[in-house]
C-alpha cells in the first residue's frame, strides 16, 4: 500500500503505518459491523408501532467507551513519538552555526526586538534554523546539498565540488543532508519513497537529513501549492552506489 | 397561511397590514424576519452554491481524468480547486448546517416565537447571496484567486491581486454574517427558553448550536483580523506576510488555522446535533446518554481550539509544538467517540425503520468514523510528514465533510421536509439517491487514500501516468454523485406539488417543532409553547413523557 | 414609549393579533408572546467578545513578529512616550466621566448628563487629535518595517473603534435632550455606548503596554 522503502527512516515509517492501519481496521471494521447487525437485528416490522426501550444511559458503559478510545489514543501517540524520536525529528535544534553564511537572507539577520535593538543591534546573534526531521544530524561523513526552490524547479548545489545540478545525486547508505532555502514563495520537498516531506519557507533556511538505503531513482515532488506550475515541479532524486557517485561527481563541471 | 414581521428597527411606524407583506413563494426572497422563513432561504441559497461547487468539482474530476493538465488552463484550474473549497464550506456547508437547519430548529427547540434578534437574523442572511456572487463574478471579470482556500502568503501576494482581494472581502462577508448567526443562536438558546425549560431539556441540536456558536465567536473574529492584515500585504505592501519584506508567513498559518481548525467542528457540531435528533425518532428510542453527549460537545469545543497546529507539521515548527498539538488532536477522538458510540447504543434494541433518513443518518456514521480514523492517523506528526498535502488528506477530509456532514444535510431534508413543507418526500426516490450517493462517493474519495500514499500530491493538474486508472476511478465516482443529485432534485419538485400530505407529525416525534402544524404558522404554536422536558422520552408510558 | 427602537416592545403600542390564521404575528415580542426580555446588551457583549478575539489575533501576531521576526539593522526606533501616556490617562477619564453621566441620567438630570457625554466625547476627539499628532511625529511609515506595519495597523483599528465610539456618544447626546426618546430606566443606546467605550478604553490599556511598554 505504499511505495517501496528507500531511506533509513522508511521502514520505521512503515511500521508505524502497519500499526495504525490495524488499529484502524479493526476499529472501523467492527463499528461497521455493529451498525449493520443493528440495522438488519432491530428494523422495524411493517406496521410496528411501538417503541423502544426506554434505556437512556449506562455509567460502566459509557465509562467504556470513554477509556477504551483515551487508551488506544494514549499509546497511538506515545508509540508515534518513539517513532518520531527514531527519525530523529525531537532533537533541538541547537546548532547555530551550521549554516552556510551564504544561506542567511536578509531578513534573517538576527538584530534584537524594537526595545532591546538600540543596545545590541551590532552583536551578531545565532542564526536561526528550521528543522525537518533528523534536521539536527550531523555526521561527519555527511554529504551536503545546497538546494534552491523556486518558481518551477529545484536546483541543487555541492558547495564542496562546486557543482551545480537540477538533479540529486546521492550516494546510498551515507547521511545527506540538504540546506534548504526558497527563493519566491513556499515550496515543499517531498521524496515519497523516503517518507519525508519538508515545507521550504522563503525567509526560513532549512535542514533536512536522511539517509537513502536502496539504489535508483525516485521522484522528488513539490507538495505545497506554488503557482500554475506546481504540478510540474517536479525532479528525481538518483541514488547511486559511491563508485557511481564519485564517477558522478566527476563528470560534472564546477562552475 | 403566514405573515412576515413588518416592523423595523428604526421606523417607528406603525405596523402595516399583512397585505403590505410578501406572500407565498415570494417571502423567500424578501426581507422576512421570521426564523423559518430565514432559515429555508439558508437551505436554498446553500444549495444552489452546492450545484455550483459540484459543477467545479466535476471540472477538477474532468481535468484529472488524464494525467497531462489538458482540460483547463493551469491557472485555471488553481481557480477553479480555490473557488470549489471556497464555495462548498463557507456558502454550502458552513450557511446550512449553522445558519438553515439552526434557524428553524432553534426557536422551536427553546419554546420560542423566533429568534432573539430576527432583523439581526435576515441581515446575516442576507449578507450571503452578495458575498457569494461577488465570488463567483471575480472568475468572470478579473480572474478568481488562485493561492487556495488557505490563500497561504506569499503565493497570495505574488497571483493577481484583484481576484485575491474579491476573495477576501467575500469571506470577510461570509464571516461576519457567521458572526452574526453566532451571536443570535447564543443568545436565543441562553437567554429565550421558555419559562420552565431547562438547559439539560434542550434536544441535543441545541446544545450543539450553542457549541458551535462559541466557536465561532471566538475564531471567525481572528480569520477576520488576518485577512485585513492580508490584503494590507496586497494593497498597501505592508510586509506581515512577506518575507522578502522582512515578515513572516508562518504567523499566517497560525492565525489562518486558528480559525480553520474551528471551522471544521463548526462544519460538522451541528450535524452531531441533527443526527442526535434523526435516530432517536426513527429508533423510537430515547438518546442514549444524553449527560455525556453535552460533556462531549463541550470538550470538542474546548480542544477544538488548541489542535490548529496539527496542519502545519511540515512547515518547520518546534518539535515541542508538534508533540503538544499531536496529542491534542488525537485527544478529540475520545469525546466524537463517545459520541458515536452512543448512537450506536441508541441504534440498539430500538425498532429502526429503514428510511432515507436513517440510512443517510447510518452512512454519515460509518463515512465519518473512517476519516475521524485517518484524521487521527494524520495528527501523528511522523504520520503526517510524508502524506500532508497529499491526496491522502484530501480523502480524509472529504470523507468528513461530505461523508459526514452532506450525508447528514441530506439526512435532515428527509427527516423535515414533512415539517417545511407539510408533505412527504418520495421514499423510493430516497433509496436511488441514497444508494447513487453513497457508492459514488466511496468510489470517489476511497482510492485517493491510496493516491497519497503512493505519492500523489494535491492541488495538482497532472500527475504521475501511474495513477491514472485510480483517478479515472475517483472521476466515475465524482460522475455518480453528480447524477445522484438529480434523483434527489425530482424528489423535492415533485413533492412540493403533489407528494402526500404529511400531517403535523408523521414520525410520531417528541420535540417540540413536531408538536404543531405542518408547515407550522408564524408564531410557531397555535397558542401557548409547549414544555417539552423530555425531547427523547421514547418507550415511556404518554404521561412519563 | 420612550425606547430609542420602539420595534423591539412593539406589544407597548397595543398591536394585537386579530385572531385567527390571519394574526399579524411580530415574532417573539408581538402580543402572542409575553414579550421577552430585551436581549440587546446581551447580544451586543458576545459581540464585543468577538471583536475582542480580532484583537487578540492582532496582538498575538505582534508578539510572534517580535519574537521571532528581527528587524534589519538600522531600523529600530524608541517610541516616545510622553503624548501616549498623556492620551491613555485620557482616555482612562473618559471612562469615568461616561459612567458620571450615567449616573446623572439615572437621577434624570439631563443637562447634566448632557455635559458628561459632551466631555466623554471630547476626551475620546483629543485622543485621537494625539493620535493623529504622533502618527505625523513619527519616523517610520506604514511600509517601513514589520514594527512599523503593526504598529499602524493596530493603533489604526484601535482608533477606528474609538471614532466609531465618539459618533455613538454624539448621538446618544443627541438622544438624552429632552425629548429626544432616550428613556432614563431603560436607556438601550446609552448603555450600549457605555459599554462599548469602556470595552475600547480596556483594549487601549493593553495595546498601550504590549506596544509601548513592553
Ligand atoms: C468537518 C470537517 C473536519 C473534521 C470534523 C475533521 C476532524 C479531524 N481531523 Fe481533519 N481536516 C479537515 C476537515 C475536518 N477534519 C479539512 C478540511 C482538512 C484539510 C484542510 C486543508 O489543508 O485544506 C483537514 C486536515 C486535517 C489534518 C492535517 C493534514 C495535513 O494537511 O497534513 C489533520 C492532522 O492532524 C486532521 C486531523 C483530524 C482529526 C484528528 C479529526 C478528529 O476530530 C476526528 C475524530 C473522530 C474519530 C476518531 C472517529 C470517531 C471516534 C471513534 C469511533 C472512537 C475510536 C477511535 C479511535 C480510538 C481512533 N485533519
Ligand atoms: C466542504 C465541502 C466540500 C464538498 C461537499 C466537496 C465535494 C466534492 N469535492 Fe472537494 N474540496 C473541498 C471541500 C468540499 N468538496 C475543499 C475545502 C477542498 C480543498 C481546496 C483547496 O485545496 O484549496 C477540496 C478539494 C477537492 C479536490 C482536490 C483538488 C486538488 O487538490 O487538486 C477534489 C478532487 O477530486 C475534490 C472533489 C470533490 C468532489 C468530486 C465533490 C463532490 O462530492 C461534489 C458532488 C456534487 C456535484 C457533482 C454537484 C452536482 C451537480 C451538477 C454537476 C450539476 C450542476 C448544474 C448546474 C449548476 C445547472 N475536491
Ligand atoms: Cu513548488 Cu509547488
Ligand atoms: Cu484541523
Amino acid at each position: 500500500m505504499l511505495p517501496i522503502d528507500a531511506s533509513s527512516n522508511a521502514p520505521v515509517y512503515d511500521e508505524l503505518f502497519r500499526v495504525l492501519f490495524s488499529i484502524g481496521t479493526s476499529l472501523f471494521v467492527g463499528i461497521c459491523a455493529l451498525l449493520g447487525y443493528s440495522l438488519l437485528r432491530f428494523r422495524r416490522k411493517a406496521g410496528d408501532l411501538g417503541d423502544g426501550l426506554a434505556i437512556e444511559e449506562n455509567l460502566p458503559l459509557e465509562i467504556i467507551w470513554t477509556a477504551i478510545p483515551a487508551i488506544v489514543v494514549l499509546f497511538i501517540g506515545i508509540y508515534s513519538y518513539d517513532i518520531y524520536e527514531r527519525m530523529g525529528g525531537m532533537t533541538p535544534l541547537t546548532d547555530h552555526s551550521a549554516m552556510h553564511a551564504a544561506m542567511a537572507t536578509e531578513s534573517m539577520e538576527m538584530g534584537a526586538t524594537e526595545k532591546a535593538a538600540s543596545a545590541s543591534a551590532d552583536a551578531p546573534a545565532p542564526e536561526r534554523i528550521w528543522g525537518g526531521i533528523g534536521a539536527a544530524h550531523e555526521p561527519l561523513d555527511a554529504v551536503t546539498v545546497e538546494v534552491t526552490a523556486m518558481q518551477f524547479a529545484f536546483l541543487f548545489r555541492y558547495p564542496e565540488q562546486g557543482i551545480i545540478s537540477g538533479e540529486l545525486h546521492v550516494p546510498v547508505n551515507r547521511p545527506v543532508q540538504l540546506r534548504m532555502k526558497a527563493n519566491d514563495v513556499i515550496h515543499a520537498f517531498w521524496v515519497p519513497q523516503f517518507r519525508l516531506k519538508q515545507d521550504i519557507i522563503p525567509g526560513q533556511p532549512t535542514l533536512l537529513s536522511f539517509t537513502p538505503t536502496r539504489t535508483g531513482t525516485y521522484p522528488i515532488i513539490c507538495a505545497e501549492l506554488c503557482g500554475p506550475y506546481h504540478g510540474g515541479m517536479r525532479s528525481s532524486v538518483v541514488v547511486h552506489d559511491s563508485e557511481e557517485f564519485a564517477q558522478w561527481q566527476q563528470q560534472q563541471t564546477p562552475v | 397561511m403566514t405573515t412576515t414581521s413588518p416592523g423595523t428597527l428604526l421606523s417607528p411606524s406603525p405596523e402595516p397590514g399583512p397585505s403590505l407583506q410578501p406572500q407565498g413563494w415570494l417571502r423567500y426572497f424578501s426581507f422576512s424576519l421570521d426564523h423559518k422563513v430565514i432559515g429555508i432561504q439558508y437551505l436554498v441559497c446553500g444549495f444552489v452554491f452546492y450545484l455550483i461547487g459540484g459543477l467545479l468539482a466535476g471540472m477538477i474530476r474532468i481535468e484529472l481524468a488524464t494525467p497531462i493538465a489538458d482540460f483547463l488552463p493551469r491557472e485555471t484550474y488553481n481557480e477553479v480547486l480555490t473557488l470549489h473549497g471556497t464555495i462548498m464550506i463557507f456558502l454550502w456547508i458552513v450557511p446550512v448546517v449553522n445558519g438553515g437547519f439552526g434557524n428553524y430548529l432553534i426557536p422551536f427547540y427553546v419554546g420560542a416565537r423566533d429568534m432573539a434578534f430576527p432583523r439581526l437574523n435576515a441581515v446575516a442572511f442576507w449578507l450571503i447571496p452578495p458575498a457569494g456572487l461577488l465570488l463567483i463574478c471575480s472568475y468572470f471579470i478579473a480572474g478568481a484567486a488562485q493561492s487556495g482556500w488557505t490563500a497561504y502568503p506569499p503565493l497570495s501576494l505574488t497571483t493577481p491581486a484583484a481576484g485575491q482581494i474579491v476573495w477576501i472581502m467575500s469571506v470577510l462577508l461570509l464571516g461576519s454574517s457567521s458572526i452574526f448567526g453566532g451571536i443570535n443562536f447564543i443568545a436565543t438558546i441562553l437567554k429565550l427558553r421558555r419559562p420552565g425549560l431547562k438547559l439539560m431539556q434542550l434536544p441535543m441540536y441545541a446544545w450543539a448550536m450553542l457549541g458551535t456558536s462559541v466557536l465561532v465567536i471566538l475564531s471567525t473574529p481572528v480569520l477576520a483580523g488576518t485577512l485585513i492584515l492580508l490584503s494590507f500585504d496586497i494593497i498597501a505592501h505592508t510586509g506581515f506576510f512577506n518575507p522578502s519584506l522582512g515578515g513572516n508567513v508562518v504567523v499566517y498559518q497560525h492565525l489562518f488555522w486558528f480559525y480553520s481548525h474551528p471551522a471544521v467542528y463548526i462544519m460538522v457540531l451541528p450535524a452531531f446535533g441533527l443526527v442526535s435528533e434523526i435516530l432517536p425518532v426513527h429508533a423510537r428510542k430515547p438518546l442514549f446518554g444524553y449527560t455525556t453527549m453535552v460533556f462531549s460537545i463541550l470538550a470538542i469545543v474546548f480542544l477544538g481550539l488548541i489542535v490548529w497546529a496539527h496542519h502545519m507539521f511540515t512547515s518547520g515548527t518546534p518539535p515541542w509544538m508538534r508533540l503538544f498539538f499531536t496529542i491534542a488532536t488525537a485527544f478529540i477522538a475520545v469525546p466524537t467517540g463517545i459520541k458515536f458510540f452512543n448512537w450506536l447504543a441508541t441504534l440498539w434494541g430500538g425498532r429502526i425503520a429503514l428510511n432515507s433518513a436513517v440510512l443517510f443518518s447510518c452512512a454519515f456514521i460509518v463515512n465519518f468514523v473512517l476519516g475521524g480514523i485517518t484524521g487521527v492517523a494524520l495528527a501523528q506528526v511522523p504520520f503526517d510528514v510524508h502524506v500532508h498535502d497529499t491526496y491522502f488528506v484530501v480523502a480524509h477530509f472529504h470523507y468528513i465533510v461530505y461523508g459526514g456532514t452532506v450525508f447528514v444535510i441530506f439526512a435532515s431534508v428527509y427527516h423535515w421536509f414533512p415539517k417545511m413543507s407539510g408533505r412527504m418526500l418520495n421514499e423510493p426516490l430516497g433509496m436511488v439517491h441514497f444508494l447513487l450517493t453513497f457508492v459514488g462517493f466511496n468510489l470517489c474519495f476511497g482510492p485517493q487514500h491510496w493516491l497519497g500514499l503512493n505519492g500523489m500530491p494535491r492541488r495538482v493538474a497532472e500527475y504521475d501516468p501511474q495513477f491514472t486508472l485510480i483517478n479515472q476511478l475517483s472521476s466515475v465516482g465524482a460522475l455518480l454523485m453528480a447524477i445522484s443529485t438529480l434523483p434527489f432534485l425530482l424528489n423535492v419538485l415533485l413533492s412540493l406539488r403533489s407528494g402526500a400530505a404529511a400531517g403535523d407529525n408523521p414520525w410520531r416525534a417528541l420535540t417540540p417543532e413536531w408538536l404543531t402544524s405542518s408547515p407550522p404558522p408564524v408564531e410557531n404554536w397555535k397558542g401557548e409553547a409547549p414544555l417539552v422536558t423530555r425531547p427523547y422520552g421514547y418507550g415511556r408510558p404518554v404521561e412519563a413523557r | 414609549m420612550t425606547t430609542p427602537f420602539p420595534a423591539m416592545d412593539r406589544s407597548a403600542d397595543g398591536s394585537k393579533p386579530q385572531g385567527g390564521e390571519a394574526a399579524i404575528v411580530d415574532h417573539g415580542h408581538g402580543a402572542a408572546a409575553p414579550e421577552h426580555p430585551d436581549l440587546r446588551m446581551f447580544g451586543l457583549a458576545t459581540f464585543l467578545v468577538a471583536d475582542g478575539m480580532t484583537f487578540a489575533g492582532f496582538f498575538a501576531a505582534y508578539l510572534t513578529f517580535r519574537a521571532v521576526n528581527p528587524l534589519p539593522p538600522g531600523s529600530n526606533y524608541e517610541l516616545e512616550l510622553l503624548l501616549p501616556t498623556i492620551n491613555t490617562a485620557l482616555l482612562v477619564m473618559s471612562s469615568f466621566t461616561f459612567h458620571r453621566a450615567g449616573k446623572e441620567l439615572q437621577q434624570q438630570r439631563r443637562d447634566g448628563c448632557r455635559l458628561w457625554l459632551l466631555i466623554t466625547a471630547a476626551l475620546g476627539a483629543t485622543f485621537l487629535a494625539g493620535q493623529m499628532v504622533e502618527y505625523f511625529s513619527l519616523p517610520f511609515g506604514l511600509t517601513s518595517n514589520l514594527f512599523a506595519s503593526t504598529f499602524y495597523a493596530l493603533t489604526g483599528f484601535h482608533g477606528l473603534h474609538v471614532t466609531l465610539g465618539v459618533i455613538m456618544i454624539a448621538i446618544v447626546w443627541w438622544q438624552a435632550r429632552q425629548g429626544g426618546g432616550l428613556s432614563h430606566s431603560h436607556p438601550f443606546g446609552f448603555e450600549a455606548a457605555e459599554l462599548y467605550w469602556h470595552f475600547v478604553d480596556v483594549i487601549w490599556l493593553v495595546l498601550f503596554a504590549i506596544l509601548y511598554l513592553l
